[in-house]
C-alpha cells in the first residue's frame, strides 16, 4: 500500500521530479481518471475523504469546493487560486513540494479546476521562493506540451491555462482575501466575508483558494479512493502530512508522516531530540499564530481537533522547538515583532495593537517593566483576539502571547523582579537594542 | 470655512493624476514589452500592477518617484494606488540599493538559532545597520520574515540564492567572495 503519497516522486535532494520520472511513478494517473468522473463525484470523494486545509485552517477542502455555484445560473467564468505564499514562522513545508515535485501540485491544481469548472488557475507563489517558482513554470511548459493542461487536452475539451504569479513578500497574502485583492493588483488588505470568495473571489467571480499541501493530496485520492485515503491516518484525521521541526534539535527537518503522528514522535525519533545539554520547554505546534504547548502535551497526535482541544491548533504541522536556554520572552516578542512589522494596517486592533504588545514585550525583556505591565499585556492581547479584527492575522499574533504569559508565567516575573533577562545573552543572542 | 474644493483645483489635481510633471519619466520601449507581456494573463490592466513595478525594478534597480509616475501613467492607475502596492511588498524598492541586497531572515526558528548575533557580526564587518548600503554601493542589508528553509536556520537569502547553516565564518566567507567578485567586474 502506498503510504507516502506526498513524497514518493522526491529523490535525490535539490533535483526536481521531471515530466518523464512523474509519469513513469504513476503520475497524472488521477487527473486522467477525474476526467471520466462527473465533478460532482470528484467533489464528493474529496469531501468524504475528509481532506482537511494543510494551510493551517483546517477546513474540509470538498466542503469548500461544493460551495462554487455550479448550476446553469451560475457564472461561467470560475477561478482556482493556489495559495503558496508560505510566510508563517517556522513553516517550510510547501517550498519542499513545489522545488521538489512541481507535478504533484499542478495535478492536484487540474483535478480542483476540474471539479470547480475553472478554465483558469494561479499560483500564487512568494517572491521569494524563486527556485521554486521556476521548477513550477518549467513543469507547466512541460505539462501544456504533452496535452495534459492548456487549450488542447487529451480526449476532452475542458480547458485548464496556469499561470505563476510572484508575489513580492507580504505576510497578509496568506490570507485569501488579501490574496485576492493583490491578484487583482490591489494593495493586499483583506475583504469582509461575506460574501465568501467561492461565491465572489478573484475580479468577482468564483473562487478557491487551496493551500499547495491540500492540492497535493488530491492526485493519489482520486486514484486509490476514500478507503485509502483515510486508512493513511493514525489518527481521527485521514491520509498523511509534511510535518517538521526547527530549533535546537539534534536532526531538523521535515517528513512526510500519518496524521494524528503523537508530536513526541515527531520530534523524538524524527528530529533525533533535543540538542545535547538541553531540556524541551515548549514548542508551537504549527506556525508563529499558534500558541505555545508544554513538554505535558508531547503525547497529543498531530490531528487538527484533538490540537484544537489541548488549546493551540494543529497550523501548518510544522513544529518551533523551545529550548531551556532560550530566553521564551524573547522568543515570543519575536514573534510579535514579526506580526506587528506584517500587519497590512487595515483594522485598528492589530494596526495599533501590535506595536504596543511589542513595546511591552520589549520593556519585559529589558528588565523594565512593571508588574502590572504583564496585565496590560495580556488585555492587550485580548483586544487582538478573534471577533476583533478583520482577519485572523492579530488573533494569530495574540496566542504565542496569551499562551506564553501562561506557560512561562515564571520567566516573565522574573525578568521584572531581576530588572534583566535572566538568560545568558551572548549565548542566546538575544537583542540588546530594543 | 467651506470644506469644498475649487473646481478649478480639482482640475489641477486630476491632471497631476494622469499627467505627472512630466518630462524624464517615461518607460523604455523594452520595459513597455515586458509590461505588455503580462497582459495576458490577467482580467485587466491594473491587474498586472506588481509584474510592472519588478519588470522596471529589474532594468532600474528600483522605483523612484519617477519611475513610479511614469508606470502609472502606462498602466493608467493613479500613482496614489500604484504607490499603496509598491510600499507593502519588501521585494520592491523604493530608495536605491547595492549590488547584493541581503535578506537577513529574523524570524522565529532563525532567532532561537542565533541571527541576532549574526547580524551583529554582518553589521559591523559592513559598517551598515539594516535598511543601508555600504558607501562602496556593494552591500544593502534588510532584515526579512521567515524564508521558509527553518530547519537549516539561520539563513539568508540574497539575490535569487539561499546561504544556510550561516555562521559569522561562512559570513566572512561570502563578504570576502562578493567584494572580490565586484572588484573584477569593475577592473574588466
Amino acid at each position: 500500500m502506498l503510504t507516502n503519497p506526498l513524497t514518493k516522486n522526491i529523490g535525490t535532494e535539490g533535483i526536481a521530479t521531471t515530466l518523464e520520472r512523474y509519469l513513469e511513478n504513476g503520475g497524472y494517473r488521477g487527473w486522467r481518471k477525474a476526467l471520466q468522473m462527473s465533478p460532482d463525484d470528484i467533489i464528493k470523494t474529496v469531501q468524504d475523504a475528509g481532506v482537511r486545509g494543510r494551510g493551517g485552517a483546517g477546513f474540509n477542502t470538498g466542503l469548500k469546493w461544493s460551495f462554487v455555484p455550479r448550476d446553469e445560473k451560475a457564472p461561467p467564468t470560475r477561478y482556482l487560486v493556489c495559495n503558496a505564499d508560505e510566510m508563517e514562522p517556522g513553516t517550510f513545508k510547501d517550498r519542499l513540494l513545489m522545488e521538489n515535485d512541481p507535478h504533484l501540485l499542478l495535478e492536484g491544481m487540474a483535478i480542483a479546476a476540474f471539479a470547480i469548472g475553472a478554465r483558469r488557475a494561479y499560483i500564487f507563489i512568494r517572491g521569494e521562493y524563486h527556485l521554486a517558482a521556476a521548477r513550477l513554470e518549467t513543469a507547466i511548459e512541460e505539462a501544456r506540451a504533452r496535452k495534459l493542461v492548456g487549450t488542447e487536452i487529451t480526449s476532452t475539451d475542458f480547458q485548464l491555462e496556469f499561470h505563476v504569479h510572484r508575489s513580492a513578500g507580504n505576510y497578509i497574502c496568506g490570507e485569501e482575501t488579501a490574496l485576492i485583492n493583490a491578484l487583482e493588483g490591489q494593495r493586499a488588505i483583506p475583504r469582509a466575508k461575506p460574501p465568501f470568495p467561492q461565491v465572489s473571489g478573484l475580479w468577482g467571480k468564483p473562487t478557491v483558494v487551496n493551500n499547495v499541501e491540500t492540492l497535493c493530496n488530491i492526485p493519489h485520492l482520486i486514484e486509490l479512493g476514500v478507503d485509502w485515503y483515510k486508512g493513511l491516518g493514525r489518527g481521527e484525521d485521514g491520509g498523511t502530512k509534511i510535518f517538521g521541526a526547527s530549533g535546537r534539535v539534534k536532526n531538523p527537518g521535515a517528513w512526510e508522516l500519518p496524521m494524528g503522528t503523537p508530536i513526541r514522535e515527531i520530534i523524538e525519533q524524527h528530529a533525533g531530540g533535543m540538542q545535547d545539554g538541553l531540556k524541551l520547554r515548549g514548542f508551537l505546534p504549527g506556525g508563529g499564530s499558534t500558541d505555545f504547548l508544554g513538554p505535558d502535551q508531547l503525547d497529543l497526535p498531530m490531528d487538527y481537533d484533538t490540537v484544537g482541544k489541548a488549546g493551540s491548533r494543529m497550523g501548518t504541522g510544522t513544529i518551533t522547538v523551545l529550548d531551556d536556554q532560550t530566553c521564551p520572552v524573547g522568543l515570543v516578542l519575536n514573534l510579535t515583532r514579526f506580526f506587528a512589522r506584517e500587519s497590512c494596517g487595515w483594522c485598528t486592533p492589530c494596526r495599533d495593537g501590535l506595536p504596543w504588545a511589542v513595546k511591552l514585550l520589549a520593556r519585559i525583556e529589558c528588565g523594565e517593566a512593571q508588574p502590572e505591565d504583564l496585565e496590560l499585556l495580556r488585555e492587550q492581547a485580548q483586544r487582538m483576539g478573534p471577533g476583533n479584527t478583520f482577519c485572523a492575522l492579530a488573533p494569530g499574533a495574540a496566542a504565542p502571547i496569551l499562551s506564553a504569559l501562561k506557560l512561562f508565567e515564571q520567566d516573565f516575573n522574573d525578568h521584572i523582579s531581576r530588572g534583566c533577562c535572566p538568560y545568558d545573552l551572548e549565548r542566546q543572542n538575544i537583542p540588546l537594542a530594543v | 470655512m467651506s470644506s469644498t474644493i475649487a473646481a478649478d483645483t480639482i482640475e489641477v489635481m486630476e491632471q497631476q493624476d494622469t499627467d505627472p510633471r512630466s518630462a524624464g519619466r517615461s518607460l523604455t520601449a523594452e520595459e513597455k514589452r515586458d509590461i505588455d507581456r503580462e497582459f495576458s494573463h490577467y482580467e485587466d490592466r491594473d491587474s498586472v500592477a506588481l509584474e510592472a513595478l519588478r519588470v522596471v525594478q529589474k532594468h532600474r534597480g528600483w522605483i523612484s518617484d519617477d519611475t513610479l509616475y511614469a508606470i502609472a501613467d502606462y498602466l493608467a492607475v493613479s500613482p496614489t494606488q500604484l504607490e499603496s502596492i509598491a510600499t507593502c511588498y519588501q521585494l520592491i524598492f523604493r530608495q536605491p540599493v547595492g549590488k547584493e541586497v541581503i535578506f537577513l531572515c529574523k524570524s522565529s526558528s532563525c532567532w532561537i538559532m542565533g541571527c541576532e548575533k549574526l547580524q551583529r557580526h554582518l553589521e559591523e564587518q559592513l559598517g551598515i545597520r539594516p535598511g543601508q548600503t555600504t558607501p562602496d554601493g556593494i552591500f544593502t542589508l534588510l532584515e526579512t520574515p521567515c524564508l521558509g528553509d527553518c530547519d537549516k536556520a539561520p539563513v539568508m537569502m540574497v539575490g535569487e540564492e539561499m546561504h544556510r547553516h550561516m555562521s559569522a565564518d561562512k559570513l566572512d566567507e561570502f563578504i570576502l567572495e562578493k567584494k572580490k567578485h565586484h572588484a573584477d567586474q569593475s577592473a574588466d
